[in-house]
């Protein structure tokens, strides 16, 4: 589905004149493979190049060097931009700045108008990518009375009417609270099990990291650990290394069996780490 | 409250007028307007205010609704009037001083008000019953010709309809911004026009900051959910005239015939 190799993007800033006063290199020689139907999240600290990459895979930035395709369409050549836009939609950051139109339903209309698809089949399009993310009820509503989780839901709806293959969310839920989290995060899962939609979802939410299929760390513009949340999370002293933080119950566990007690690694979930102790020290 | 701004107030309920095409209201209340110049006579006056007062029962927006919404232009009408009354020349009925009533002055006063009157209530009849969103594509639709002269009409009425979803936001915006500089000692209220001017420089800056970031993010998703232009674009809610909207037409063309020979009718009869 998105394949880089030696992939380096570079921001150049200029003064007044278009002098060029400095470049952040924002990606350094990134390789990915995601295969389609994956779940993939993103993690690392500010500035660690993952919005880039977003942009990137979004033909929104074209790469500085090396290669990258998605959906085996190459992102450098102008005449892709479309169908990559297409296959693979992007979720920003702020609710707020992303929607269009003053109805919901003409919102999620925006994609599929752009490309041109017949109006019969967007109204089909729109009612059935409303359903998806559970906002039937609000299709006539103004964007400015729903909740953050609910505009987030929207704009995921809007994508889905361009009936793409991949979905990118920049931290959806940065913006949001502990609920609107939670009906973000479960309704992309759905997506992505009921659909086959392959996701990627950058974030600083360690808890919204458990539950994916695989998990890329970047930092400083390269990727330095890849792998299941399991096996990331195995490794907390270079997860710390690259100063991230470690799920609450992984790093409960992680200190307790720095103190001696017998505690496995890599622990994701409250209910795991009640079996591992239980199973471990129940009746002593 | 400031969620729900509607430009000109519209008012929801279900009627024929409601449900009319926005072109064919756009071009009702152009030709009305027109029409109001068109004749002279008492006549005239009546056929044009029945007519309104049939669309305005039709329309299911109870007067007392639009009148609350007119109250900044009674003083422009009755400043109007005023101004008619004395100072049109004629047979005088009253006089104390410099300060004349002429019949002709109270005639003219009353014809003026009465057409400014209709002038402004039919216009705003459109807004009362066509939401922003129906008017921006009617005119999108209706004013398309337009682009063989080279006007931008998609993109105009593109940013009209990203500025009804943006001002609201931007009004809680100032207002939460203002909030701020006030909780750090900023006085809005007091003083003279020009310190109370500067005060409201830190609300600006901050306001057109964070606009202009919005309109750089929402250019990036609008990008990134391949919007380019009019090429090629299809529309959920295309716009198609129902047969109301041909009854409506015909309708308009007769009143605009009616009131062409008001004059002359009138003419005859007295
Ligand atoms: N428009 C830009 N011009 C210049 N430099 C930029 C620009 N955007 C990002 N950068 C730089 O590129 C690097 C990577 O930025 P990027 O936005 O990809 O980070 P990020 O991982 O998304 O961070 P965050 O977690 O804060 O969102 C940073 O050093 C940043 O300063
Ligand atoms: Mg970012």
């Amino acid at each position: 589905m998105i394949k880089a190799s030696k992939l380096a993007y570079e921001y150049i800033r200029r003064d007044e004149e278009g002098n060029v006063e400095g470049i952040v290199r924002a990606l350094d020689g990134v390789d990915l493979d995601i295969k389609s139907g994956d779940f993939v999240a993103i993690l690392g600290h500010n500035g660690s190049g993952k919005s880039t990459i977003a942009k990137e895979i979004n033909a929104i930035l074209e790469p500085t060097e090396g290669v990258l395709f998605v959906n085996n369409y190459d992102t450098s050549k102008e005449e892709n931009i479309w169908d990559i836009r297409q296959s693979a939609g992007m979720v920003f950051q702020n609710p707020d700045n992303q929607l269009v139109a003053s109805v919901v339903e003409e919102d999620v209309a925006f994609g599929p108008e752009n490309l041109g698809v017949p109006t019969d089949e967007i109204i089909l399009r729109v009612a059935e990518a409303l359903e998806k993310v559970g906002m039937t009820a609000y299709r006539n509503s103004s964007p400015n009375h729903l909740s953050g989780g609910q505009k987030q839901r929207i704009a995921i709806a809007g994508i889905l009417a361009m009936k793409p293959k991949c979905i990118v969310l920049d931290e959806p839920t940065a913006m949001l609270d502990p609920n609107g989290r939670k009906e973000v995060i479960s309704t992309i899962h759905e997506l992505n099990k009921k659909e086959g939609i392959t996701i990627l979802l950058i974030t600083h939410y360690m808890d919204e990291v458990v539950g994916c299929d695989k998990v890329i760390v970047m930092d400083n513009g390269k990727v330095v650990m890849q792998g299941t949340p399991r096996e990331i999370f195995s490794r907390p002293d270079e997860i710390k290394k690259h100063k991230l933080d470690l799920p609450q119950v992984t790093e409960l566990a992680d200190e307790l069996a720095k103190e001696g007690v017998d505690m496995p690694k890599g622990i994701l979930s409250i209910d795991e780490f009640v079996e591992a102790f239980t199973s471990r020290y129940a009746g002593k | 409250m400031l969620r729900d701004i509607t430009l000109g107030q519209y008012y929801p309920t279900d009627s024929v007028i409601h449900r009319l095409d926005p072109r064919v209201k756009l071009t009702a209340t152009l030709l009305f307007i027109v029409s109001m110049f068109l004749f002279h006579s008492f006549l005239g006056y009546a056929v044009a205010g029945i007519c309104l007062a049939v669309v305005i029962v039709i329309s299911h927006v109870p007067f007392r609704f639009m009148m609350k919404g007119l109250k900044t232009i009674w003083f422009l009408l009755i400043f109007t009037m005023i101004f008619n009354i004395f100072l049109t020349d004629g047979t005088i009925l009253f006089q104390w001083k410099f300060i004349k009533i002429s019949q002709e002055g109270l005639l003219t006063a009353a014809f003026m008000g009465l057409r400014l009157f209709f002038l402004i209530i039919g216009s705003s009849l459109m807004t009362l019953t066509t939401t922003p969103n129906q008017l921006t594509t009617g005119m999108e639709t209706g004013l398309r010709w337009m682009k063989v002269i080279h006007v931008p009409v998609h993109e105009i009425a593109m940013m009209m309809s990203i500025a009804l979803r943006f001002i609201p936001i931007l009004m809680e915006e100032t207002d939460k911004i203002m909030k701020a500089q006030q909780a750090r000692g900023a006085d809005f209220e007091e003083g003279k026009l020009m310190d109370r001017v500067r005060a409201l420089v830190p609300v600006f800056v901050p306001l057109f900051v964070s606009a202009f970031r919005r309109a750089n993010e929402l250019a990036m998703a609008m990008e990134a959910r391949c919007y380019r232009g009019d090429n090629g674009r299809t529309s959920m809610k295309p716009l198609k005239y129902a047969a109301r909207d041909g009854i409506a037409y015909v309708i308009m063309v007769l009143f605009l015939v009616l009131i062409v020979f008001t004059d002359k009718i009138a003419a005859l009869i007295f």
